[in-house]
């Protein structure tokens, strides 16, 4: 596939640990092959082989998907150890630890940037941090960015990438599935679309609430998505479970993902879709008589109708 | 918007809830005049911690103690409630897609004489009844007919009343097939789009997703034995200790209980249970649920729609603890 077709404009970045880095060549997970660095890079972290999609961390993901820089609106808040959990360390020891390795606060990135030209708005679970688990911290960003988006009138794509609630924060974080989602109606009102993309993994309390009530539904070539852990669901029925079960290709074939998507045609099929679903921003489509001109005007200002929203 | 729990003075247990009510309102008043007025107290609050300390040491029952309160056999089960409680049930069936589950069931009835859309999740009352139900842990079909049922609450204007009991969404083969994390989304994503009021009140476990799924309220009670969390004291314990039995140490370190829960808000009231608890005096434990319950839907039937779908998401939209920088 040449990247080209979909990355016209956009130029690899290089950052200097990559640049620095002795080990030039990778081993795919998957294929055992060896990559040069280079060009597990060119291709967005998949494996040129056999299309292995990396894990990569949330600023890469904003650059695999803006035309250019995000601009961060997230960072500014910092979790606290509210239930004072210990196990077999503290809380704070924890988050300190996570905080050091992926130098920001919790395991989330948002904020704005251009999509193949479209304003958009990207919240990016980052799986270093915790493993992505959404805490109290996670909840607010997802929601305030949401609400900014609303308030912008400018679509809201989720990047999922989490074992889902975080255990330190208990119930706390129990409330971030519930707090999310109804953040997220506020795009619904104002007939804004929401999408997400389902990343390796996408589990638990992130599975039950933002990430599946999202418009339009992309998953990850091979991404493990679901409610349960696939152990605790062994251990429940007791018996092995099918190939492929809750990977990406099973969940479209079960009906509950919109596609399955290669990372290096995401940006592409986003672009299409945004531009399908927005009417005030696609390109304008002809107006063949004074009727359609006057519907397509009154689409460029869509007013919030509060009662419109019912369940689908 | 909470209010103290009503408690008779031969109820061991909620008079202590109570005395320690009392005393932690007095130490934070307390704190409050040192902090405003630079004046040290320390002398004045040295023993009243140590009193409070004292009874939460002695007078309650531990973290892990509730727990097992919450899952005593004889402890009522949301159908029981829902029949001494209330008149002219009727349950409905089936999600017009694939089955009826039998772990969250529901249907219109008079709630101490008030119209209400029930919401029961149903452990069963015996072995097979038990089994039948998946001991409360409801498949994705129990969550679509619960959202039918919010469909047919706001038609019709019934008030939403959901008893929350279950250890959570059932983990099965089938039911990820069937989108278990979807219906529980669509759930919550449904509940908080109500035009009509919902309350909502853990009478027993309150185990994570599958809990939250019919937990958006305007109101979010729980008995004082319940408890309500992302995760099973022996969920945690398996994923910190690869051992479920150190469930009691996960107990304590989730902060899982009812007083837990009124401390950070998520709550805004926890409802009375008998001496020893609710399997004790099942006809006590359900007259103090269909009181409190009743308070709620009258303090809430003087709001309008608007407020009720707005406080609902308001009342959620603030929870959470961290620090701005
Ligand atoms: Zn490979």
């Amino acid at each position: 596939m040449a990247l080209d077709r979909f990355f016209p404009r956009r130029k690899p970045q290089v950052n200097r640990a990559e640049q620095d880095t002795p080990d030039l060549w990778a081993k795919c997970p998957k294929c055992k092959a060896n990559i040069y660095l280079r060009e597990l890079e060119q291709q967005l972290y998949v494996c040129p082989k056999c299309g292995f999609h990396n894990r990569v961390n949330p600023q890469k993901r904003a650059d695999v998907l803006l035309d250019g820089p995000l601009e961060v609106w997230s960072g500014h808040i910092w979790p606290v150890d509210a239930l004072e959990f210990h196990d077999t360390e503290t809380y704070p020891d924890r988050l300190k630890r996570a905080q050091q390795k992926t130098g920001r606060p919790d395991a989330i990135l948002t904020g704005r940037g251009e999509l193949d030209g479209l304003p958009v708005a990207l919240a990016i679970m980052d799986f270093e941090f915790s493993g992505g688990s959404m805490g109290s911290v996670v909840g607010e960003e997802i929601a305030r960015a949401a609400e900014r988006a609303a308030a912008e009138g400018i679509p809201f794509v989720l990047v999922a990438a989490s074992g889902g609630a975080r255990m330190q924060e208990s119930a706390l974080s129990l409330m971030q599935m519930a707090k999310t989602t109804i953040a997220l109606e506020g795009l619904a009102r104002r007939g804004l679309p929401y999408i997400s993309i389902l990343s390796d993994p996408t589990t638990g309390g992130v599975t039950a609430s933002l990430a599946t009530i999202a418009d339009v539904i992309i998953a990850e070539p091979g991404a493990l998505i679901g409610f349960a852990g696939p152990r605790v669901i062994q251990q429940t029925i007791r018996q092995n479970l099918p190939e492929g079960f809750q990977r990406a290709e099973f969940l479209l074939t079960h009906g509950m993902v919109d596609m399955v998507t290669d990372r290096r045609e995401q940006r592409a099929e986003l672009s299409k879709l945004l531009r399908l679903l927005q009417a005030r921003i696609g390109p304008k489509v002809p107006a063949k008589s004074s009727e359609a001109g006057a519907s397509e005007a009154g689409a460029s200002q869509p007013a919030p109708q509060e009662g419109e929203h019912h369940h689908v | 918007m909470s209010k103290p729990v009503p408690t008779p003075p031969d109820h061991a247990a909620s008079s202590a809830q109570h005395s320690i009510d009392q005393l932690q309102d007095r130490i934070r008043d307390l704190e409050q005049t040192a902090h405003d007025t630079g004046q040290n107290l320390d002398l004045a609050l040295g023993p009243l911690r140590e009193q409070l300390q004292e009874l939460h040491s002695q007078k309650l029952p531990s973290r892990w103690e509730r727990v097992q309160l919450a899952r005593t056999a004889g402890r009522p089960t949301a159908l029981d409630y829902a029949e001494w409680i209330c008149t002219d049930f009727v349950e409905l069936h089936g999600d017009r897609v694939y089955g009826d589950d039998q772990a969250l069931i529901g249907g219109p009835a008079y709630w101490q004489g008030r119209r209400v859309m029930l919401l029961l999740q149903q452990k069963g009352r015996d072995t097979k009844d038990k089994i039948k139900r998946r001991f409360g842990s409801a498949n994705p079909e129990g969550y679509r007919k619960a959202v039918r049922l919010m469909d047919l609450a706001d038609k019709f204007g019934l008030p939403v009343v959901a008893l929350i009991d279950t250890q959570g969404a059932y983990p099965g083969l089938e039911a990820e097939e069937r989108g278990q994390g979807w219906a529980i989304a669509e759930s919550i994503q449904r509940m908080s789009r109500l035009k009509v009021p919902a309350v909502c009140a853990v009478i027993g476990e309150g185990g994570s997703g599958g809990a939250l799924a019919i937990g958006i309220g305007n109101r979010v009670l729980i008995m004082e034995n319940a408890w309500y969390s992302v995760i099973s004291p022996e969920g945690a314990a398996s994923i910190i200790w690869k051992d479920a039995s150190k469930a009691p140490t996960a107990a304590e370190a989730l902060k899982l209980t009812a007083p837990d829960l009124l401390a950070l808000g998520i709550v805004e009231e926890v409802i009375a249970e008998p001496a020893g608890g609710a399997h004790l005096n099942p006809q006590q434990a359900a007259h103090n649920l269909g009181q409190v319950v009743s308070r709620h839907l009258d303090e809430l039937a003087q709001q309008s729609p608007e407020q009720w779908q707005q406080g609902r998401a308001e009342r959620f939209r603030k929870l959470g603890a961290f620090e701005e920088r």
